[in-house]
């Protein structure tokens, strides 16, 4: 038996949810950090996507065993696996940045640093 | 008995490269290990491109686990040229980092920038040979990541703000593409892009397929900067270190090209219509924007790696527009102009690079007349500046040359005047820089500059006479991109 329909399509419902909540939130938030979490929450809509469909009720691990008939499709639960990995680094990756940022401007706002950096060039071109 | 692993070679070989040079913590260490490993890749590139010539496609069973349970290899005529593009522009770019990072960077991050050259090669190589849709986002990832932090290593504090925006655009972008591949293997069952298209017909659902081609075009049409979706390009090669820009301006969206032809082509077919929309047809209209709208853009800018940017997106413009024509003629001037636009970007990137460790400039209003004392540097980009407008006699030409014919073959006479046009906004912007370099009265900066060294000439000069050569002779790549238009078309599902 596959995984409950009304549980399927709640499960559905909260992945497009995730996918475009995090979207959104990148887009809307200009606050390097809040992006970073939207990103993950958009990326870990994808992990759901994923798994969904590879989930049977009463499935096990995928052993060859006359024990164990039933068992979940282990290919999803591999890719996410490295989709997992990918985010992560991802993730780490754009901290690092953020930190980076934070040393050199003094701010993770991107408006301000948009400003400051607008700033810059102005007075760069009246000197010159 | 080496033979046969020559697909999976081809891109471990890096890979293995970057593990060395991380661990090695010497610049010039990691500099050999880099150039050996690039060099190998380059020549089994150069093998398996002769093999697929004589014998056909090759594939390779990763670990000896057929498909579906495992990942394919499949080097054809399609993407032997991407590997061995992607790789000699790999070791260009190598010998030029060599003397161009110890201008650029603290000495301990050298290695490190090596490493991560390495491992953006390793990427880029394979999401070219890879024929499974999952392992294609793994790698596009792995060169993802990579570029990012090629890009935050930059001079300017500005190159953190470049490369984080380009993370979050690129994640996007790759996570279009994995939700796009989870709804193909749903309605599929299979990862394997050859085993997709056996059972595409099969599929109940229309809707999930055309969801799933949205994603993953659209994903895709993220990482190769077509336009409207161009934003995060112009400050990622302005404010990356030279060797990075040239790099990636020749290598990183050339193989995003190379995998929208194949999905595009291989997978979903050209003529597919979404809704109203045909898909030929919406990238037809992006590419004719990019072309004009990015090269406007590229007029009004003073930096000159800025400059090169823009044109870049305009000119990915063209190589989008040879496969919206989707005939024999207009493939082939893609694959041309994916040929052709790296050698002459290349050779532009290295040449401002150049430049830029000379007089410590790239800006267009502090470097009046730097010709005259920087001939050689300021020739290859006067050489890479004719090529981008397609000046006859020059690359350039010949790839927008087959473009005409396509747009004449497709009885659409107008897109060739549209060529032409926007070939008139690329005068423009390279007059610009050929006027300030040339004929301006040498400014201060100019006149106590000197000739960049040897070691960054070398290369730069290579691809700017190779960006001659191949206008004047054009039949090796001409016949590559035939060969890969040709399958590609017959592929069609």
């Amino acid at each position: 038996m596959l995984i409950d329909p009304l549980i399927a399509s709640a499960t559905r419902i909260v992945t497009v949810f995730l996918m475009v909540a995090g979207l959104y939130v990148v887009i809307a938030r200009g606050n390097m950090i809040k992006k970073l979490v939207g990103l993950s929450l958009f990326q870990s809509s994808v992990y759901l996507l994923f798994i969904l469909p590879g989930k049977i009720i009463g499935g096990t691990a995928p052993i060859l065993d006359s024990r164990f008939p039933v068992y979940a499709h282990p290919l999803p639960h591999v890719l996410i696996l490295t989709a997992i990995v990918v985010g992560i680094g991802t993730l780490a990756l754009g901290l690092a940045l953020v930190v980076r940022t934070r040393e050199a401007f003094g701010t993770i706002e991107e408006d301000e640093i948009i400003a400051r950096e607008g700033a810059k060039a102005s007075r760069d071109g009246e000197g010159a | 008995m080496i033979a046969a692993h020559l697909p999976a070679l081809v891109v471990l070989l890096p890979l293995f490269g970057a593990l060395l040079a991380a661990l090695s913590r010497n610049g010039a260490a990691a500099f050999v290990v880099a150039i050996a490993a690039t060099f190998a890749s380059a020549v089994i590139a150069a093998m398996l491109l002769v093999e697929v010539q004589s014998a056909g496609a090759v594939s390779y069973h990763m670990g000896g686990w057929a498909p579906e349970l495992g990942i394919e290899y499949r080097i054809d005529a399609v993407n032997a040229p991407i590997l061995l593009l992607v790789s000699v522009m790999g070791v260009a770019a190598l010998v030029y980092a060599r003397v161009s990072v110890l201008a650029e960077m603290i000495p301990e991050r050298i290695a490190w920038y090596y490493t991560m050259m390495l491992v953006c090669l390793t990427g880029l190589l394979g999401m070219a040979a890879t024929g499974d849709a999952f392992n294609v986002f793994v790698f596009l990832e792995i060169s993802s990541l990579s570029t990012y932090t090629l890009i935050a290593l930059g001079r300017d504090r500005r190159a953190l703000v470049a490369a984080y925006q380009y993370l979050i655009v690129g994640t996007i972008g790759a996570t279009f593409y994995v939700i796009g591949v989870g709804l193909l293997y749903l309605s599929t069952g299979t990862l394997n892009l050859g085993l997709i298209v056996e059972r595409l017909p099969d599929v109940t659902s229309p809707r999930a397929l055309i969801a799933a081609e949205a994603f993953i075009v659209v994903g895709i049409a993220l990482k190769l900067a077509l336009f409207p979706l161009h934003a995060w390009l112009p400050n990622a090669y302005a404010y990356a270190p030279s060797s990075a820009s040239a790099l990636l301006a020749s290598t990183a969206t050339k193989v995003a090209v190379y995998l929208l032809a194949r999905y595009l082509f291989g997978v979903f077919g050209i003529h597919r219509s979404v809704g109203q929309v045909s898909i030929a047809d919406a990238l037809m209209v992006l590419s004719i924007a990019a072309m004009v709208a990015a090269s406007l853009a590229a007029i009004f800018q003073n930096d000159i790696k800025r400059l090169l940017a823009f044109s870049s997106v305009a000119q990915i413009g063209y190589i989008t527009l040879g496969l919206a024509i989707a005939n024999e003629a207009g493939m082939t001037g893609a694959f041309l102009h994916i040929f052709n636009h790296a050698l002459m970007k290349g050779a532009a990137f290295m040449a401002v690079g150049a430049i830029l460790l000379s007089t410590g400039s790239c800006k267009l209003d502090e470097l009046a007349g730097i010709g005259r004392t920087m001939p050689l540097s300021a020739g290859a980009l006067t050489v890479a500046g004719l090529a981008l407008i397609g000046v006859p006699g020059t690359s350039g030409f010949v790839s927008k040359w087959y473009l005409v014919l396509g747009a004449f073959d497709a009885g659409m006479p107008w897109l060739a005047i549209l060529i032409v046009a926007s070939s008139v906004l690329a005068v423009l912007y390279v007059g610009r820089i050929l006027e300030v370099v040339w004929f301006r009265e040498p400014c201060q900066r100019s006149l106590e500059a000197s000739e960049a060294p040897a070691g960054v000439l070398v290369p730069t000069l290579a691809l700017a006479a190779l960006t001659i050569y191949f206008g004047l002779s054009a039949s090796f790549p001409v016949s590559l991109a035939s060969n890969a238009a040709t399958a590609l078309l017959g592929a069609r599902p």
